[in-house]
């Protein structure tokens, strides 16, 4: 009923809106979100410290230390993580862009699960745990098993894979049949992921031999990634997979049955229903794809960077994954980027400290930053002068989506 | 309270939603604003009232000039607005819902929540509202939902209200009541800016009428003008308001409702044991006050209800406990009631919506892969067939206005052979021309053989449609009765009474009071110029 409107939730719809703006305001928050750290980094700085003392004397102290501790801390965290001109040494200058390749991988893989699901209507939060059961499964047949080369790695992702959908789909289950919020379902599965890995890091099948330390035998090298950019790097085949995975949820959202009920389910779940979509089978079917994405995290941790299980396999990829897929706007080949950009402030913020004593935290505040800013579009463009009279007359377009 | 716009113009961007618009409001008149959707109506409305600010032109109270930042100038100014989505919180009461943003306080600040009950019990007798202030909002009745935005109004002494388009959401009863409210507040002096596009509405109570078209005055009328007439002005052409069908050429008995009886969550038995059966090339209008079990029948055909028994079926198959894809499947073309809910996705484009329904089949996909070229071309197709006004098959549905998104869901469904035509509220919110082309559609269906099931709360389109009408009364069948029974007893079928008594009753008795559906002057489709109004 029309009249009925008032009254319905708009969590939701905000919630939609902030997922799915436009990608111009994704680019102007992160923007944003470096100048704001950039004048925290300066407001901490020694020199800006102590030339404010005497700023009235001699106001151009002041301002050129200003300026040189924001961006000799930015370029070093550019140079950590894309560039680093004149490096020699077996890196080479392209040494940290491989390492943002590297750490950007399992961004990639859980941010496009969230993004899936939030496309589905779904807020899946629940990536962490998705890539905790896929790395414990991916693991223990990379260590406990032993097989010839292409089968194993094969058979590694492939479990990999199939935990995380499991863990997704199981969850889309609940939901579709009992009407559980998928949104409490997540943050409990993945409290019980984590758990139940820790119990099994004390129990003698997960350990190496003779040995107390909550950490594995080393994956067989059959059951690895191999690497793709040579020996000196960490870069390896996830991050092709992650490419492939991009290009697969581009075709799945855009050019499948599948994708078109997913969508349909979550722009208007009702109209869906009245076309003959099977919402049920929708809600299963999306949480474990969305599962199996963040699966694929959670092997290129075990079988590609860390070669290892402990219970930081998903470190805090599951919950930065939400952060990508929001910055990517829920797009595949957004997410793809925000995760590379991602990717890039975690490598580079440790030379940033290294070289400029610029704490590792301050990427953490630009990245919440960004989160604030895209979550506040309005603000943005209030900052950045933006003409808002155009949005009222595209109002009633938005109107007719909710 | 005398109220003038004078020249205003809006503008968004490029594009001009109101076009040097004047209109004059005398004191104690119902003065009518007649336009199609989209022609900038609630523009001019939202300009009145301060939500925007007008591009050129100036609004003038009792003769001087006064700008509006908002609408609480507006309402200190003396303007009370009804917007046509209530703007109400349903879990206050009346009166905290009165009271809200001009609540009376005593020392203190504390709220004196007893002096607005008293002034909504002093307004609701006056009028005859029977609004009781200690209701929950939520648990009213669409029609007391506005009688209380009206009291929220007068409550801040408004001396002129402004009702957009107030009877889209209305049953035809509490239609005729807020006619009648609108004519007690004009007689104790409010002057009523009523905007509206439904020409018997208009014609019943206006005192003067101003057409909009495409952002601009038309031209005035008088509401003695015929419907024909203000019909043409409106859309710009002539409008064929009657049909005009050639008689029903019914086939085979294809389609057999038996026993039908579908279960509330709460166990209400919202439809109760009903018969009903459809032949080919037939059309059976269902009509019936709204809430009489009409939206959960065809939800039941379509197979969206779980607590549903009896049987349905259609060239002999059963269709109770089939999912809605095994229906749809059939050959069951469904228009759901609430087009923008349950029939599109604001945000697809409208070519993803005409095949919302469709996406899985040929030739639109295969396996899992969709044909984007496929199903631009039938976008392509279906807009012109339907002459769906969209600037192109990428424009989200959301974007069209009412007729043309009903236009999308009618070619989606009409664009696959069929063997039922299921229709809800088929042209609700729909403008007149779009009215006219949807109901030839719906004809041309039916003399393709198919039969077809139409539901309809407006008993002007039922008579107009069908070939035979079924009266639902709290989820049963009262009668089923030719198309030419007269509307009094429709009317009192409506309200319940028998079929044969409803007649007897209609001869022998003065009870036109009864059948409070529709006043008399509509005949068919009011082709007769000076026509009465009360």
């Amino acid at each position: 009923m029309n009249s009925q409107a008032v009254s319905k939730p708009e969590s939701t719809d905000v919630l939609k809106k902030i997922f799915t703006g436009s990608a111009l305001v994704s680019v102007l928050s992160v923007f944003l979100a470096l100048v704001v750290g950039g004048l925290l980094i300066a407001a901490t700085d020694k020199d800006v410290a102590s030339t404010a003392g005497y700023f009235f004397a001699r106001p151009t102290d002041f301002l050129s230390a200003f300026w040189s501790a924001a961006t000799n801390s930015y370029v070093a965290l550019f140079q950590g993580a894309v560039f680093a001109p004149g490096v020699s040494g077996p890196l080479g200058p392209f040494g940290p862009f491989m390492e943002t390749l590297t750490i950007a991988t399992p961004l990639i893989t859980s941010g496009l699960g969230v993004a899936l699901a939030f496309r589905a209507g779904l807020f899946n939060i629940g990536a962490q745990g998705q890539i905790i059961v896929s790395g414990t499964l991916a693991a223990y047949l990379g260590f406990a098993w032993h097989l010839p080369i292409v089968l194993h790695l094969l058979l590694v992702v492939v479990a990999g894979i199939l935990g995380g959908a499991a863990w997704g789909g199981l969850v889309g289950y609940l939901k579709a049949r009992t009407g559980a919020h998928e949104v409490i379902l997540t943050i409990m599965f993945n409290y019980v992921a984590l758990f139940a890995l820790r119990w099994l890091l004390t129990t003698p099948a997960f350990l190496r031999p003779g040995e107390s330390n909550p950490i594995t035998p080393r994956l067989d090298d059959s059951a690895l990634y191999p690497l793709i950019a040579g020996g000196q790097y960490r870069l390896h085949l996830g991050f092709i997979v992650a490419i492939g995975a991009t290009v697969l949820v581009w075709w799945l959202l855009n050019r499948s049955t599948l994708g078109f009920e997913f969508r349909a389910i979550g722009a208007n779940p009702k109209a869906a229903l009245t076309a003959g979509v099977n919402v049920s089978r929708a809600t299963i079917l999306v949480m474990a794809i969305a599962g199996g994405l963040a699966g694929l995290s959670g092997v290129a941790q075990v079988a590609g960077t860390e070669k290892v299980l402990t219970d930081g396999v998903a470190a805090s990829y599951g919950f930065d994954a939400i952060t990508v897929a929001l910055l990517g706007r829920s797009t595949p080949w957004g997410t793809f980027f925000a995760g590379l950009l991602f990717g890039a402030f975690r490598a580079g913020a440790v030379q940033m400290q290294i070289q400029t004593g610029t704490p590792i935290d301050i990427v953490l505040v630009v990245q919440s930053l960004i989160v604030l800013f895209i979550a506040a579009p309005p603000l943005v463009k209030a900052v950045f002068g933006m003409n808002r009279k155009k949005k009222a007359a595209a109002s009633t377009v938005a109107g007719g989506a909710a | 309270m005398k109220l003038e716009l004078r020249g205003i113009t809006k503008t968004f961007g490029t594009f001009t939603a109101n076009d040097h618009i004047d209109v004059v409001v005398e004191p104690g008149q119902i003065h009518c604003l007649l336009g199609e959707n989209g022609a900038g109506k609630s523009t001019l409305m939202n300009v009145l009232y301060g939500l925007y600010e007008p591009t050129a032109g100036e609004i003038l109270v009792d003769g001087k000039s006064v700008s509006f930042r908002g609408p609480g100038d507006a309402m200190a100014a003396g303007i009370g607005m009804v917007h046509q989505h209530f703007m109400l919180v349903p879990v206050f009461t009346v009166a905290e819902n009165v009271a809200l943003g001009a609540e009376t306080t005593k020392a203190g600040g504390f709220l004196d929540l007893e002096a607005t009950k008293a002034r909504i019990r002093e307004i609701s007798e006056r009028y005859g509202f029977n609004v009781d202030p200690d209701a929950l909002v939520e648990d009213l009745p669409v029609g007391v939902q506005q009688r209380v935005e009206i009291i929220k109004a007068l409550v801040r002494e408004a001396k002129v209200l402004i009702l957009d388009e107030p009877t889209a959401v209305l049953t035809p009863q509490e239609t005729d009541e807020l006619l009648d409210i609108m004519r007690q507040l004009k007689a104790s002096g409010t002057s009523i800016l009523f905007i509206s596009h439904k020409l018997r509405e208009v014609k019943a109570v206006s005192d003067t009428i101003t057409v909009i078209r495409r952002g601009k005055v038309v031209g005035s009328a008088d509401p003695s003008a015929s419907t024909t007439e203000l019909a043409a002005l409106m859309v710009g052409r002539p409008v064929n308001l009657s049909l005009g069908k050639a008689p029903a050429q019914p086939g085979d008995t294809t389609f057999r409702i038996r026993g039908l009886t579908v279960l509330a969550s709460n166990g209400q038995r919202v439809v109760d044991g009903l018969d009903l059966e459809i032949a080919e090339g037939e059309i059976l209008a269902v009509a019936g006050v709204q809430g009489n079990g009409q939206t959960e029948l065809t939800e039941a055909i379509l197979g969206l209800h779980e607590h549903v028994s009896g049987s349905i079926t259609l060239d002999g198959k059963e269709l109770v406990g089939r999912s809605v894809k095994e229906v749809l499947r059939a050959g069951v073309g469904f228009v759901p009631e609430d087009r923008t809910e349950d029939g599109l996705v604001g945000s697809f484009s409208v070519a993803e919506n005409l095949i919302l329904d469709l996406y899985d089949q040929g030739p639109y996909a295969r396996g899992l892969a969709m044909s984007p070229e496929k199903v631009a071309r039938n976008a392509e197709s279906r807009i012109q067939e339907f002459d769906i006004r969209t600037p192109s098959g990428a424009t989200p549905a959301g974007a069209l206005s009412g007729g043309n998104q009903q236009k999308v869901v009618m070619a989606r469904e009409l664009s696959r052979p069929l063997r039922l035509f299921v229709a809800s509220q088929p042209t609700r919110g729909v403008d007149v021309g779009s009215i006219e082309f949807l109901h030839r559609r719906i004809v041309e269906e039916r003399d393709k053989g198919v039969p077809v099931l139409i539901v309809s709360t407006e008993l002007d389109e039922v008579v107009e449609l069908a070939d035979r009408i079924a009266v639902l009364y709290k989820g049963r069948v009262v009668g089923v009765v030719p198309q030419d029974t007269p509307r009094d007893v429709l009317g009192l079928m409506m309200a319940g009474v028998p079929a044969e008594e409803a007649a007897t009753e209609q001869t022998t008795a003065e009870h036109t009071a009864a059948a409070a559906t529709q006043s008399t002057d509509e005949g068919d489709a009011g082709e007769q110029p000076g026509s009465v109004q009360a």
